[in-house]
């Protein structure tokens, strides 16, 4: 494509920093691990950690915690994306965890708390010096502060006041033994970005994104679809709605919202009019406090 | 305990209707081909920075119901106060301080914008200069009762350091001298003789009242003198194309790809960032530290080949010859080659409790390529806010600016920073702590 004024657009900006960090990451740490869980954050993640080190394989594998909560479409997006590019798949699972007793259910229903210390066991198990995560800055207050090489203690934890400073493209990777960074390659996109870049790149996407009619239930006003963890209870009517998922977590906490949106065109369309933050609207476990994410986030979570 | 609203996700609520005309012009909007403006804010404690943050945020659209909604609850007083848009941590709002660096994300029909907002006061140096170092535009606020005070000299000159290549003063709290065109000229002469003194290219002052509005997004009818451009309008509209250097063609290796596969089996290249100039294929090149020449085969982008490759491009490159090149390396053409040099003339500002003195060791890392160091000499301490250099200075403390001499132990390949941004500069890493101490901007030497 010729572009006579030099310049990128705001996509191709974006894409040139991310494949900049995933490169410097490659080179400088010596095992990397790209966390991927089939949603559309860590799809686009992975389709730049592709583009990094093309036509070579991407250097390293790629990792998922199981929550044991999935919706089934997107472990079959897993299992395809992961064969296709020919990478190693990890698998931490929290039920394998459970069922030694090294984590506990909590009463909530939630496993989102109980994914940090099977991940950081994981870490431990293969060494992994460095972990690639999709979140974006405009998420979260939290993660607004956060740097792309952040910074982790031997225990995962984040200090938000004690980061090392981030000048220009000059990353600090050098850690001690035991000591990790969390890598965050998406840093400065924002929802709309990644659903362009999608549309653009023509990433294939778990059919959950988009719009399709499904028997739903409703709960404490939010549209749950009826599915192997979720079934409807005694005082529940299911009914059919046209509904689609905005970000996709547990299977039994994450609900839909209503959506005529059937292709990722009318989804960009959708955002771009929706005035919800994805999270505020759709994931149950971030309804917690305003401050979920710092507390998680301290204690070594993604 | 906050509670979202979720409007969008109650059963009765209608869907978006993704083929109504609103829809249409809003994907209008978010699609079109648009660049990035990158900014970094910097103000006193109260002269309304989160305030104008906030402002920008919430007229842009890029505030959510719910976080205004949350916002609106937790305003004290009548109006909703937007600065707590840009309240990040628990831990902030319980001591009212901002503790780093926040990015926000604001975007009109012909830009985005990413800015970095940096506290004024506490690690005020250490933090604009993380926060200058990647902007294309600094904005320093002034409150309009008080005039120019040291902090705004201390940011301008910070922004100047970074080489910020356009500065905005804006002028706030307009609304507290009653409009005044006299106030707001008093303190642009003042602004732009200080500014003169300084390496700033480009500055522009807007008189503003963040919290009602005027004149950020649309002219105030307060101002009827003002004739220049809203705050909105200037960063839309500033020209950024040529602030790049496209003159002298820098590319470090970052990473050699060797797929090693039966489809690929020959195919070496070199992937990387362009940190200046353009590459093509056939041109001419010499690879440092070899300094041997060979041409550009081709040059592959993320989405296949490509004839051109420019800043902040990400790609690879073929060279014809078989050559000896791994990372560290540096591709330029052979009659425009940087300075290779281990001795290392830079300002250096300085970020770590435990102070810089001469004979300590650190590593050094400039562009893709690390070495150790030595710290030779330290010419003078720079006083930032009255530019005084203290030659008696025998260390830099924490937030110190100074100018220092390093003899590396192997050559980098540098520019000037005020000529190359990207080759210009480096950062200090601690190799007891690996904690990153601070920031060097090249100057000549002498």
């Amino acid at each position: 494509m010729s572009t006579p004024d030099y310049r990128l657009s705001q996509l191709e900006t974006l894409e040139a920093e991310s494949i900049h960090v995933v490169r410097e990451v490659a080179a400088e740490l010596e095992r990397p691990v790209l966390l991927f869980s089939g949603g559309k954050d860590s799809i686009v993640m992975l389709e730049l950690a592709r583009k990094a080190f093309a036509p070579a394989r991407i250097p390293f594998p790629v990792m998922h915690v199981d929550t044991g909560l999935n919706f089934p479409d997107v472990l079959e997006f897993r299992d395809k994306r992961v064969a296709e590019l020919g990478v190693q798949l990890i698998v931490a699972s929290v039920p394998d965890a459970m069922a030694k007793g090294l984590v506990k259910e909590e009463p909530n229903g939630s496993r989102n708390r109980i994914q940090t210390p099977v991940l950081l066991d994981a870490v431990e198990e293969h060494g992994f010096t460095a972990l690639f995560g999709g979140a974006r800055r405009d998420e979260d207050k939290a993660r607004a502060k956060e740097r792309v090489f952040s910074f982790r203690d031997e225990f995962g934890q984040w200090d938000p006041k004690n980061q090392r400073p981030e000048l220009w493209d000059l990353y600090n990777g050098r850690i001690h033994l035991g000591e990790s960074i969390r890598v965050f390659p998406l840093s400065n996109w924002t929802e709309l970005d990644i659903w362009q870049y999608i549309a653009r790149e023509r990433i294939a996407i778990p059919p959950l994104y988009l719009a399709e009619e499904r028997e739903v239930v409703e709960r404490q006003g939010m549209l749950y679809a009826v599915n192997e963890f979720i079934r409807p209870r005694e005082d529940e009517q299911p009914f059919r709605a046209m509904v689609r998922y905005r970000t996709v977590g547990d299977a039994n906490l994450t609900a839909a919202v209503r959506s005529e949106a059937t292709t990722v065109e009318e989804v960009i369309a959708e955002v771009a009019v929706t005035r919800m933050t994805e999270r505020g609207a759709t994931r149950g476990d971030d309804k917690v406090s305003d401050a979920a994410m710092e507390d998680r986030k301290k204690e070594g979570y993604f | 305990m906050a509670s979202h609203t979720d409007t969008a996700a109650q059963p009765g609520s209608h869907p978006v209707d993704v083929h109504s005309p609103v829809a249409e012009h809003a994907v209008e909007l978010a699609t079109a081909r648009k660049d990035i403006l990158r900014i970094a804010t910097a103000g006193s404690v109260d002269d309304g920075k989160s305030t104008l943050i906030g402002r920008l945020l919430y007229d842009s659209k890029a505030i959510f119901e719910d976080q205004y909604e949350a916002v609106a609850r937790a305003s004290k007083g009548s109006f909703v106060d937007l600065a707590l848009l840009t309240d990040g941590l628990r831990a902030e709002r319980e001591q009212g301080i901002t503790i780093d660096v926040a990015y926000r994300y604001f975007a009109t029909p012909r830009r985005t914008f990413i800015l970095a907002d940096t506290p004024g006061h506490v690690q005020y140096t250490r933090n604009m200069v993380t926060g200058a170092s990647t902007a294309d535009l600094a904005i320093v606020l002034v409150d309009a009762r008080k005039g120019m005070v040291e902090q705004s000299r201390r940011h301008a000159f910070l922004a100047s350091l970074l080489r910020v290549p356009h500065l905005v003063v804006a002028v706030n709290k307009m609304d507290l001298v009653d409009w005044s065109e006299e106030v707001f000229e008093g303190i642009r002469d003042e602004f732009s003789a200080f500014a003169a003194k300084l390496a700033v290219p480009d500055l522009t002052v807007i008189p503003i009242s963040a919290l009602h509005g005027d004149n950020v997004v649309t002219h105030s009818p307060n101002t009827p003198w003002y004739e220049g451009a809203t705050l909105i309008h200037h960063l839309e509209h500033v020209h950024v194309a040529s602030d790049r250097n496209l003159t002298d063609a820098r590319f470090p290796v970052q990473y050699v790809i060797r797929p090693q596969s039966d489809a690929f089996h020959d195919y070496r290249g070199y992937a990387g960032t362009v940190a200046s100039g353009v590459l093509r294929p056939g041109d001419e090149v010499q690879v440092l530290p070899s300094g041997l020449t060979t041409t550009i085969a081709g040059i592959d982008g993320p989405r296949g080949p490509v004839e051109e490759a420019f800043p902040p491009m990400a790609v690879t490159v073929r060279l014809t010859d078989d050559l000896d090149v791994s990372r560290g390396d540096l591709i330029c053409r052979p009659e425009n080659a940087p300075t290779a040099t281990q001795d290392l003339d830079a300002l250096v500002c300085w970020m770590a409790d435990e102070p810089l003195r001469p004979r300590q060791r650190i590593a050094v890392k400039h562009t893709t390529r690390t070495v150790r160091a030595m710290v030779k000499d330290l010419a003078y301490r720079l006083d930032v806010n009255t530019l005084h250099r203290d030659v008696e200075a025998t260390e830099l403390g924490l937030n110190d600016i100074g100018r220092v001499r390093l003899r590396a132990t192997q050559p980098l390949f540098v520019d000037d920073y005020t000529r190359n941004r990207a080759t210009g500069r480096f950062i200090l890493v601690d190799e007891a702590t690996n904690a990153t101490v601070g920031a060097g901007m090249l100057t000549p030497a002498g």
